[in-house]
């Protein structure tokens, strides 16, 4: 059992959702990034998504975009991301990393593979690959062992959603929403008829993403699904805090505020 | 003359690859979208009301068939070659662009939609989109990059008269590969009403496939004009190529001609060794980007490049995956054409034949005189003049200080 799946079944069996935490490698910066993703742990993620910030992040909204150009103007590379991944795959968390496909591609998908495991990461998020187009990762992945997880969204149809599932391992991540990644009032109403489709189709974990950004939102959101997950909101204090402690901490309370949610449903 | 009008050799596969590119690197959120409009394009090529429609527009409203126009003075500078020119710059809003966008706001009323997106670069795809959209009833929003809005202010103008939001993309490099990023992330949110409008011959499938055939007819209609007109099929058929819509829709039907050389030059901008460049074939690399496999100006992380050219419409760092393949098969070149030489083929059309065209087609014009040096006088090049330079007589005018002249 991978430590992504095991980590989700332990929450599971606290009769709770896990807590999936996104941030940028790379921002504030490679070792601030390090130490917020820590901090991300401490309040109580269970699963941290690393992004591989990226210059074309067409499925990002003006938050995320914002933190990856940072981490790319402070010029972060692909090898500091998988440097990353060892850093917080050191603290217990269950680590993949989110990226787009071309810089994976770029690197080598066997040799992004086996780095990414050398470095404990437990696999990949790809917004923007799927399965029919995804032959090289999946043979990649079942060589080393990584879990793949794929998207599905409310405009899935049944057939692409078991296509979809089939190809995961891990969990399935579902959009709440159509749209970009940003925080929203309202977690999208289609979300939960979402999640039903899916475990329709499959016995893995289905996690949802998408718009959550506060511990109310989070216990909604786990009432149904097996994962919340969080991105925007956690970039959101790093981008405003006037140091990196300030940042830090605020990082920490509202993992803690969301680790509440998940365990409040 | 219809879309369905095959002698077609080149089809990508079911999930639209053209060999190793193409394809659909696209968010899960996309492919019902995506799906529908394959399913609506391939019921439209078959659907004589649609065909009948399409042809009606193309007749009345764009002004087709285009002229095809010999260039004899300006010919005197390639070689005395036979330069013919394939006048898509004379077609209702003054480019090869309306040839596109009428057929997908017909498939965009087909499917029930009632709102378009665009983006646009030099602002030529954008006031296309905004004046089918008039015309249909459609709401139209076209994103723009904030530094092209400022190069290209007329087609602003020309787009907000049309009844269009011009909305300026002020993230990355505020070039046309940011406007489409914007468009991508608006269509994924509205994609229940609104159609996007992809104006070349990039992105996920089935836009290659669908916009090169919406531009076949530019080929069909020169590939009978040249032979009318000289007895005989061209030495060479020459276009610019950004993302290269242009450039497929008159290459497609001269591509089962082997004697036929197909001839399309990207821009060089400052030089393909100066990093300020857009030629993404001649110095680019396959990757991923925005939505297909391709050649992709990028770094060692897969990070694109920013482009550069002094026309807006070809500065994008990728190029259309079927020009990928063609290029790589061998059955058409890629050349670079740097800024300089393309202004001087811009300034010499004006002079020697008193059209001014794009700056865009003016890198195909500064390949024909390349090209006609090497063939001599008994060389036919064809020519896509993919459309007319109004919009850039301030650029223009700029580069050649004769801004204030007589004032």
């Amino acid at each position: 059992m991978s430590r992504l799946s095991e980590v989700l079944a332990a929450a599971k069996a606290e009769g709770r959702a896990a807590l999936v935490g996104y941030l940028p490698a790379g921002f504030p910066s490679v070792s601030g990034s390090i130490a917020a993703m820590t901090a991300m742990v401490r309040g109580g993620c269970d699963v941290i998504e690393v992004g591989l910030p990226y210059s074309d992040p067409t499925m990002d909204g003006p938050t995320i975009q914002k933190a990856a150009d940072a981490a790319l103007e402070g010029g972060t590379r692909t090898k500091d991301v998988l440097h990353v991944v060892e850093g917080v795959a050191a603290t217990g968390a269950a680590t993949l990393v989110m990226t787009y496909w071309n810089p994976v591609e770029r690197y080598g998908v066997d040799r992004f593979a086996d780095d990414l495991a050398k470095a404990g990461g437990a696999g990949l998020i790809t917004p923007d690959l799927i399965p029919e187009e995804a032959g090289p990762w999946l043979r990649a992945s079942d060589a080393t062992g990584l879990d793949r997880v794929f998207l599905v969204a409310p405009s899935s149809t049944d057939a692409r959603l078991a296509l979809t599932a089939d190809a995961s391992r891990g969990f399935v991540y579902a959009a709440s929403l159509m749209g970009v990644t940003g925080t929203r009032e309202q977690v999208g109403a289609h979300a939960e008829g979402l999640v039903a489709r899916t475990r329709a189709v499959t016995e893995l974990p289905v996690c949802v993403g998408l718009g959550v950004f506060n511990g109310r939102q989070a216990a909604q959101v786990a009432r149904y699904a097996d994962g919340v997950i969080v991105g925007s909101a956690f970039c959101d204090p790093l981008l405003k805090a006037p140091d990196e402690a300030t940042g830090l901490a605020a990082v920490e309370a509202l993992a803690a505020e969301l680790a509440a949610g998940v365990r409040d449903r | 003359m219809t879309v369905s009008d095959s002698n077609v050799s080149a089809q990508p596969d079911p999930g639209g690859h053209f060999g190793p590119y193409g394809g659909r690197f696209s968010p899960e959120a996309l492919v019902a979208a995506l799906d529908e409009l394959d399913a609506a394009y391939t019921a439209a090529k078959t659907d004589p009301a649609f065909q009948a429609e399409l042809a009606a527009l193309l007749t009345d409203y764009t002004g087709r068939p285009s002229p095809l126009t010999e260039a004899p003075r300006f010919g005197e500078h390639a070689g005395g070659a036979r330069i013919l020119l394939k006048r898509e710059d004379l077609n209702h809003t003054g480019s090869h662009k309306i040839n596109n966008v009428l057929g997908q706001a017909l498939l965009t009323r087909k499917m029930g939609k009632t709102r378009v997106i665009a983006e646009t670069g030099a602002g030529q795809h954008g006031v296309a989109t905004a004046t089918a959209c008039a015309l249909f009833g459609l709401d139209c929003v076209v994103y723009m990059g904030e530094e092209d809005t400022r190069r290209q202010a007329l087609n602003v103008a020309r787009m907000n008269m049309l009844g269009a939001e011009v909305i300026p993309v002020t993230i990355g490099s505020r070039t046309l590969k940011d406007a489409v990023n914007e468009a991508f992330r608006d269509w994924v949110t509205n994609v229940e009403n609104t159609h996007y409008i992809l104006g070349t011959v990039a992105g996920p499938h089935p836009f290659p496939v669908m916009v090169r055939d919406l531009h076949r007819i530019i080929g069909v209609e020169a590939r009978e004009q040249v032979r009318e007109r000289t007895g005989r099929l061209p030495d060479v058929v020459a276009a610019c190529v950004g993302g290269g819509s242009n450039a497929i829709g008159i290459f497609h039907a001269f591509i089962p001609d082997e004697g036929v050389r197909l001839y399309g030059f990207e821009a060089g901008g400052d030089g393909v060794t100066t990093g300020r460049t857009a030629a993404s074939i001649t110095a680019g690399s396959p990757g991923v980007f925005q939505g297909t496999r391709t050649y992709v100006l990028q770094d060692d992380d897969g990070q694109t490049l920013p482009s550069h050219s002094i026309s807006a419409g070809l500065d994008y760092p990728a190029v259309g995956p079927e020009h990928a393949w063609l290029s790589d098969s061998g059955r058409a070149t890629y050349q670079a054409v740097d800024d300089a030489d393309a202004m001087d083929a811009f300034r010499l059309l004006c002079r020697t034949e008193g059209i001014i065209p794009a700056i865009e087609s003016a890198h195909a014009l500064a390949g024909a005189l390349r090209l006609g040096r090497e063939l001599g006088p008994d060389g036919v090049i064809l020519v896509n003049l993919s459309g007319r330079g109004d919009k850039d007589v301030d650029t223009a005018a700029r580069y050649f200080g004769l801004m204030g002249e007589g004032a």
